[in-house]
């Protein structure tokens, strides 16, 4: 199996190379620091401090996803991507709904 | 996965079956991990909802440590780009090259884990444990049981290296390799939500 040319080697997950594997952890490093950086130094504003968090998780959490996992939306004929997709949509159900539903509750019942 | 079908009724050489059974493995093990992101999902919605319920305990600024925990998040990202370099080497069918790099997967997990048990350890010490607040609470569940993950890929990648010192590179022990390669980074992924939005927003609100 050549790893020269991953995508002749279509439904397995055995693609990528030493170099795809070395900018995912560069990336990684690069989008685990700035936010660190950004809340220690304390130089933004919280609102911005808040969206830089959020941004490079967001970011580094894609480059997991596509650098070291592989994913696409192609392999295994979109079966891998579609159940991302789906587990994605529950996750934002449970979580945002619960956060919506909690918060409300807080301010009716005046909790503290 | 119609296709996989038809090759298992149409195809009937050993090479197909084995490919089939293996890309069937995986993407089984892949629809395992999205249940488990959901259990992960859960656990971050009750931390968010119990965040504020500290119960006169210590906040999140209070305890924690933002620099130990960058080191327990470089451990991980670290083990997750060794794991990566061991999958190219059983590309290359290099066990012995398979077995140094899990080793060295091994040791960064080992490392986490071992800083993880001395950061719980250290917060229970201080009074501080899961029995103190709902916020602690949640944390604890939340953080244990990604910790509980990292430590059953420990024991994992302890038989992989058992199963590839008598067995070597097989049929039966590429897709395994390839199943904990997805576990191994999936425990990444979700590190990096606890990291960003446990301990640096925990810190920061």
């Amino acid at each position: 199996m050549s790893n020269s040319n991953p995508d002749t080697v279509p439904g397995s997950a055995s693609h990528g190379s030493v170099k795809s594997y070395v900018i995912g952890l560069v990336l990684s490093i690069v989008l685990t620091v700035i936010p660190f950086a950004a809340v220690m130094t304390g130089a933004l504003s919280i609102t911005t401090t808040v969206l830089t968090i959020v941004i490079a998780a967001v970011l580094q959490v894609l480059v997991q996803l596509i650098m070291f996992m592989h994913l696409n939306t192609k392999s295994d004929e979109g079966w891998n991507f579609m159940s991302l997709v789906f587990a994605v949509t529950i996750l934002v159900l449970v979580v945002g709904g619960s956060l919506w539903i909690m918060h409300h509750l807080h301010l009716n019942v005046m909790i503290n | 996965m119609s296709t996989h079908t038809e090759t298992f009724n149409d195809a009937h050489t050993g090479e197909h079956e084995h490919h089939d059974a293996a890309g069937t493995k995986i993407f089984g093990f892949w629809v395992y991990l999205m249940s488990d992101l959901i259990i992960f999902g859960s656990l971050f919605a009750t931390y968010a909802v119990l965040m504020e319920g500290t119960a006169g305990g210590p906040t999140a600024a209070d305890i924690f440590e933002l620099p130990f925990v960058l080191v327990e998040t470089f451990l991980l990202l670290f083990s997750s780009f060794t794991y990566g370099i061991a999958v190219l080497e059983m590309n290359k069918n290099k066990v012995a090259q398979v077995k140094l790099w899990l080793g060295i997967t091994f040791l960064l997990g080992a490392a986490f884990v071992g800083m993880e048990i001395y950061e719980f350890q250290h917060l229970i010490h201080e009074g501080f444990g899961p029995d103190r607040s709902a916020f602690l609470t949640a944390f604890f569940t939340l953080v244990g049981t990604h910790g509980l993950h990292v430590t059953f890929g420990l024991i994992w990648i302890l038989v992989m290296l058992i199963q590839l010192s008598t067995k070597g590179l097989t049929e039966a022990t590429r897709p395994r390799i390839m199943c904990l390669s997805l576990f191994w980074h999936f425990l990444d992924v979700v590190w990096i939500c606890v990291f960003s939005f446990v301990y640096l927003m925990g810190v920061l609100v």
